[in-house]
Order: C-alpha cells, then sequence, then structure tokens
C-alpha cells in the first residue's frame, strides 16, 4: 500500500503531525511530565532539594495541618465565590446596557477591556496605592471636606482580600462583558420583539429568555474566570504581598513560599496537587455536562 | 369587527423617508398582502402596525381606534416572524403559553388553549420539543400556534415561508390559507413573491419605493395593473409592455406594432374610452398583453399577428415563445409543440384583454 502512495501524499499526510510534533513534545514534557513528577515529589520526603524516596501521605498531613494552609483555602474559596459572582454579573449587566445600541459604545468597549490588556503585576501596583489609606481614595475623600471618612480596608487582616477581589474584578469584568455582548449580538433581534409583542417587559426578556440563550458565553466566562481565579499570584503579591500578615495568603502563594522559600519541597508540591484535583474537581464535570448537552443539541 | 386604516402612514429614518404617505384600508376578515421587492418598506409598515416601529405622521387604526402612541402588547395583534422568532430554550409548550404566562391565563385555560392550536396545527407531538429539535416547517407552525392563542384582532406575518424550501412552501402556503377561512382574522402578509400574493391575499397592495402603486384585489391587479411597474411585478412570465402607435378609426382605437420581417399589427377592439383614444390618437403608447392572451387557433374574428418565433420554451403543460415585436422580446404561452422556432407563424391576441400604458408616466390608460 504505501509503496503505492507518491511520495507528495505521503508528505501531505505527515506534515500536519510533523508540525504538531515539537508543540506536542512541549505540552507533554512541561505540563504532564512534571504533573507526575510533582505528585511524585509530593510522595517523598524532599525539603530543599528533590528526593526520590517515599513517605506515603506524609506531606498531605503535614499540610492540612499548617494554620497558613488553611487560610490560603479559606481566602481562595471567599475570594473565587465573589469573583466569579461580581466579574460574571457586572459584566453581563455592562453588556446588557451596551447592548441597548448607545453611540459612544465602540469607545466604551475599549475602555473596559483596557484592564485586561494590562498585566496582574501592574493592577496590583496601582490599587495597592489607590487602596493605600495615605495615598488613595481615603485620603482624597479626607482631603475634598469629610475628613472622618475611613477606607483602610488593605491594612485590616479580615478584609484585606476583599481588596484583591476588587482589583480582581476590575481587571476582568471588560472582559466577561465583551463575551456577553458578543452573545448578545448573536441573539436575532426577533425574538425580543416577538416577547415585546406578548407584552413581556424588557426585565423579563432578559430574565427568561435572553440570559438562559447565553449559555455558551457563560460556559467559556466560568472556566476563564476560574483559572484566573485560582492560578492568582501575582496579583496577590503586587498589591498585598499576602499581607498584612498572611491575611490575603492564597493556595498559588503558600506553594511558592513553601518550595522556594521555607524548603519544604515535599508540603509544596503537596499543595500544588491539592490544587490541581480542585481544578478538577470544578471544570471537568462542568465541561462534560456543558459539552455533552451541546451535543444533544441544546 | 377588526378592520385596519392605514391613513397617510410616513416613516423617516432621519431624512430618509422610507414611507411615503401610505393609505391602505381594509375590512374585517380581510387578507392584505404588501407585495413588492426587498427595501420598499414593507417590513416598516408591518412594524409600524404592530407598534415595533414609531409612525413619523399620519395615523393607523385597528379597530377604528387610534393605535399610534399604543405599545404592541396593548394592539391586540400577533405577529409572525421571518426568522420563526421562536424562544430557543423553551419547549414547543412553554413558547406557545408564554404570552399567556404573562398575561396571567390560568393554568388549566392555557393549556385548553395550547391543545386546541395544537390539534389546529397538528403538533400535538412535539409539544415537549425544543425549537433546535424541529425541522424549518414546524418551527414555522409553532409560531402560527404561538399567535394563534393570543387570539388577536389582526395577524401580521412577516415573509413568514421565505426560510422554507419550496415544496415546503407550497403546502404552507395552503396551510395559511385554510387557517385564515377557519379563523375569519383580518390578516395583513408581507412577501416580496407575488405568487404567494395572488394565491392567498383577497386584497394586495404592490408597493415601491416607500409607495402604494395598486391597492385592489388580486385579480384586479393582475388584469388591470395600475401601471407599468405593476404590471410587469405581478405575474410570471410578466406581462408584455409593447411600444406603439395609437390610431382611432371610426372612433375605435387600434393599436398599431412594428414586426420586424412581417407585416405590421393592427389590433383593435382595445378597451379604452373615446376620449382617452381621442386624447392618445396619433401618439405613441405601450400595449401591455399578458403572455396568456395569445393563442394559436383563435376565433376568426380575432385579432392576428405574424411574427417570426425566436426560441421556444417547453415548460411542461405549456411552452413560451418569443419573438420581436414593437422592438422589444414578447412571450407568448402557447400549446406545448404548437409552434416551432425559427418559423413564421400566426398568433390570434384576446385583444379584450390589452392594458394600455402613458408612455412618459407609464401609468395606465383608461
Ligand atoms: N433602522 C433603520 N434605519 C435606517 N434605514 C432603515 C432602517 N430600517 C430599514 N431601513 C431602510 O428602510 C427601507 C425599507 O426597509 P424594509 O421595510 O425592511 O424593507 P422590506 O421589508 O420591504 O424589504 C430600506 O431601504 C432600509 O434600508
Ligand atoms: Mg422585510
Amino acid at each position: 500500500m504505501s509503496r503505492s502512495t507518491p511520495l507528495s501524499n505521503r508528505i501531505e499526510n505527515w506534515l500536519p503531525r510533523l508540525v504538531l510534533a515539537p508543540s506536542l513534545l512541549v505540552v507533554l514534557v512541561a505540563v504532564y511530565l512534571f504533573i507526575c513528577w510533582t505528585g511524585w515529589i509530593s510522595l517523598s520526603s524532599s525539603m530543599i532539594v528533590p528526593k526520590y524516596d517515599f513517605v506515603g501521605l506524609n506531606q498531605y498531613v503535614r499540610l492540612w495541618s499548617t494554620p497558613r494552609w488553611h487560610t490560603a483555602v479559606f481566602n481562595l474559596f471567599v475570594f473565587s465565590t465573589l469573583f466569579l459572582a461580581l466579574t460574571t454579573g457586572l459584566g453581563l449587566l455592562m453588556a446588557i446596557l451596551l447592548d441597548q445600541k448607545i453611540r459612544v459604545e465602540g469607545t466604551l468597549r475599549a475602555i473596559f477591556l483596557y484592564p485586561m490588556a494590562l498585566s496582574f503585576i501592574v493592577t496590583g501596583t496601582a490599587w495597592k496605592w489607590i487602596l493605600n489609606p495615605a495615598l488613595g481614595v481615603q485620603k482624597v475623600v479626607n482631603d475634598l471636606g469629610w475628613t472622618s471618612f475611613v477606607f483602610d480596608w488593605i491594612a485590616q487582616p479580615t478584609f484585606a482580600i476583599y481588596c484583591v477581589v476588587i482589583a480582581a474584578v476590575w481587571q476582568s469584568t471588560g472582559f466577561a462583558m465583551a463575551i456577553f455582548l458578543a452573545g448578545l449580538r448573536g441573539i436575532d433581534n426577533s425574538v425580543i420583539k416577538a416577547a415585546q409583542i406578548e407584552g413581556a417587559s424588557l426585565p423579563r426578556i432578559y430574565r427568561t429568555i435572553v440570559v438562559p440563550m447565553l449559555r455558551p458565553a457563560f460556559l467559556s466566562v466560568i472556566v476563564l474566570l476560574s483559572y484566573i481565579a485560582i492560578k492568582s499570584f501575582d496579583l496577590i503579591l503586587a498589591l498585598t504581598n499576602t499581607g498584612p500578615g498572611s491575611a490575603t495568603e492564597m493556595p498559588s502563594t503558600f506553594m511558592y513560599s513553601a518550595t522556594f522559600r521555607r524548603d519544604q519541597m515535599g508540603v509544596g508540591a503537596a499543595s500544588a496537587m491539592m490544587m490541581l484535583m480542585t481544578v478538577a474537581a470544578i471544570i471537568v464535570p462542568y465541561l462534560y455536562s456543558e459539552l455533552k448537552e451541546s451535543r444533544d443539541g441544546h | 369587527m377588526s378592520t385596519l386604516e392605514i391613513d397617510r402612514a410616513r416613516k423617516l429614518y432621519g431624512d430618509l423617508e422610507v414611507l411615503k404617505e401610505v393609505s391602505i384600508s381594509i375590512g374585517t376578515g380581510d387578507f392584505l398582502v404588501l407585495l413588492g421587492p426587498s427595501g420598499c418598506g414593507k417590513s416598516t409598515l408591518l412594524n409600524m402596525i404592530a407598534g415595533l416601529e414609531e409612525i413619523s405622521g399620519g395615523e393607523i387604526r385597528i379597530a377604528g381606534k387610534v393605535v399610534n402612541d399604543l405599545s404592541p402588547k396593548d394592539r391586540d395583534i400577533a405577529m409572525v416572524f421571518q426568522s420563526y422568532a421562536l424562544y430557543p430554550t423553551m419547549t414547543v409548550r412553554q413558547n406557545i403559553e408564554f404570552g399567556m404566562k404573562i398575561r396571567g391565563v390560568s393554568r388549566a385555560e392555557r393549556d385548553k388553549a395550547v391543545k386546541t392550536a395544537a390539534d389546529l396545527l397538528q403538533m400535538t407531538h412535539l409539544l415537549d420539543r425544543k425549537p433546535s429539535q424541529l425541522s424549518g416547517g414546524q418551527r414555522q407552525r409553532v409560531a402560527m400556534g404561538r399567535a394563534i392563542v393570543r387570539q388577536p384582532k389582526l395577524f401580521l406575518f412577516d415573509e413568514p415561508l421565505s426560510n422554507l424550501d419550496a415544496k415546503l412552501r407550497v403546502d404552507m402556503r395552503t396551510e395559511i390559507k385554510r387557517l385564515h377561512a377557519r379563523l375569519g382574522t383580518t390578516i395583513v402578509y408581507v412577501t416580496h413573491d407575488q405568487i404567494e400574493a395572488m394565491t392567498l391575499a383577497t386584497r394586495v397592495a404592490v408597493m415601491k419605493d416607500g409607495v402604494v402603486q395598486h391597492l385592489d384585489d388580486p385579480q384586479s391587479v393582475y388584469d388591470r395593473p395600475a401601471n407599468v411597474y405593476v404590471a410587469k411585478f405581478v405575474g410570471s412570465p410578466s406581462m408584455n409592455i409593447i411600444p406603439a402607435k395609437l390610431e382611432v378609426k371610426d372612433g375605435n382605437a387600434i393599436a398599431i406594432i412594428d414586426i420586424p420581417g412581417a407585416a405590421t399589427a393592427q389590433l383593435a377592439g382595445i378597451p379604452v374610452s373615446s376620449q382617452a383614444a381621442a386624447k392618445y390618437a396619433g401618439r405613441g403608447i405601450l400595449v401591455g398583453i399578458r403572455p396568456e392572451l395569445f393563442s394559436v387557433t383563435g376565433a376568426a374574428s380575432a385579432q392576428k399577428l405574424s411574427v417570426n418565433i425566436d426560441v421556444v420554451e417547453p415548460t411542461g403543460p405549456d411552452t413560451l415563445a418569443l419573438f420581436q415585436a414593437g422592438g422589444v422580446e414578447v412571450t407568448a404561452r402557447v400549446p406545448p409543440r404548437a409552434v416551432a422556432a425559427r418559423t413564421p407563424a400566426t398568433l390570434a391576441v384576446d385583444t379584450a384583454k390589452i392594458v394600455l400604458f402613458d408612455a412618459e408616466t407609464e401609468q395606465r390608460i383608461d
């Protein structure tokens, strides 16, 4: 068979594989091989350098008995919930408002999208100043004459995490809005007209007809935002540097400091595995159900 | 009672006048078709009746009541869209119920209305499906069901069949006609398809560039079109418009048509008033002859035309014969195999049904 196929045909068959091979190799090594390697390290007694022995789940036990890890997990929970809810909600609201045929839409969309182009380091640094009581919002309001105004969340252990939420929401809302706006643009106008003729009010039309039609947009937004939430690292370092104290510690910052600062590579690897499992536990079933539904033609 | 009166309605988008003083009035149970090419303002007019577009000038009255400032839901209308406009996340049942739910109709009544509509449109087995699981024809049926349960004074259809394939379009056309006969509700129906207009309408309004060219029952529009534009738009193949000269002999109008390579044709017996004949005597006019007014074996008294046939196009039930007359190509509908290409033929013309048009204004001469 292969002997009778002309050479050009064989090249045509092999070219795509050849072109894809390097990136496939990089992904295999840099992602999957290192996931396995991290998994192995998490079962070893590695401290400052990798050690390839086996101590069972010891490192996981140590991880879960570290109070700092508990703070990190709790913070991640608070942060992701608020971040996802606020970004999705505000993004959807802004998209719906923009969809009402505002003339300056092009400009507004660009303005809302700009934050996404910034690195989290820039966002973090900017908001560090904005939220700093001696430099930012509090000082401006005080200078305007309201001298008793206090806004020092960033310095308070219980509220600092909400500052991270504010900065992250500011950065990502425009992105969520852009995806929802694209979804809204794809909706046939006559569907809305039909509902209007039947007497439905605009809020009701959006709630019962338009928003349910945006399911695919919700899928993209939620998947991408969850990923941003769990990997958030640079924002924390730039904005609060996990402080005050360790009040804004997150699993990602915990993993980094355990592995590279505190010479506890095993614990760091265990925390990395915990994060991987969390992401998998959230994203895989969601993706699965959504993709299955879309195959069924909903 | 559900009459519709459109009284000098205008529509402006900025400086662009899309509708120019449109006046149409129809009675209870009428089936009005707005017919015209794409972009002539049909949908705009329909949306103005529905309340989805503002009325820039004039008045629209439904059942005698001025509706200019009423919102769509208070106009007692239901509308069916070209794209069906079903709610994709709801089942067929929920689609049909939606309006009733909003109006606070009780559950028992809703179920009854859904059942009646589903029976009427033979779609009881589809009630629990989503729109994406339906074919185009089924979707259009659901859209009609949704309109029916409103029991409106006025149904509005915006090109409901143009997304369907040819066979289904004919079936659904019949179904809409049957529905109209059954419900007797007044209907306004927009289409660019003249056959749909002819088959469905009790009144046709032919539109061009935001102006109603002709408003009458379909047969009158076909037989006595108001101008050359209407004559050419309605009917397929369209009416032959042949330049000719009008002469008056003994008080009778005679149209004189040049035919290359044959004797000049002189057609008498054209229905035109003596005043008009006198006015146009000796001047150039346009003669409108439908293809089926030609025949091969006319009565002895019939007016005859000697021509040279260029091309014949068999269509099955009959054949289209093409020849030159008065400087234009003319189409005649004749029985199959009655004439042959590139041979002379003598065709009779039923001149009593000929229509004359002014050569400059292109308006009909009566
Ligand atoms: N929102 C609008 N703004 C400006 N022009 C419009 C608007 N809607 C329609 N038009 C113009 O009005 C004319 C009539 O449109 P329409 O009623 O949709 O035509 P039809 O349904 O007969 O194809 C078209 O020339 C179209 O370009
Ligand atoms: Mg249209």
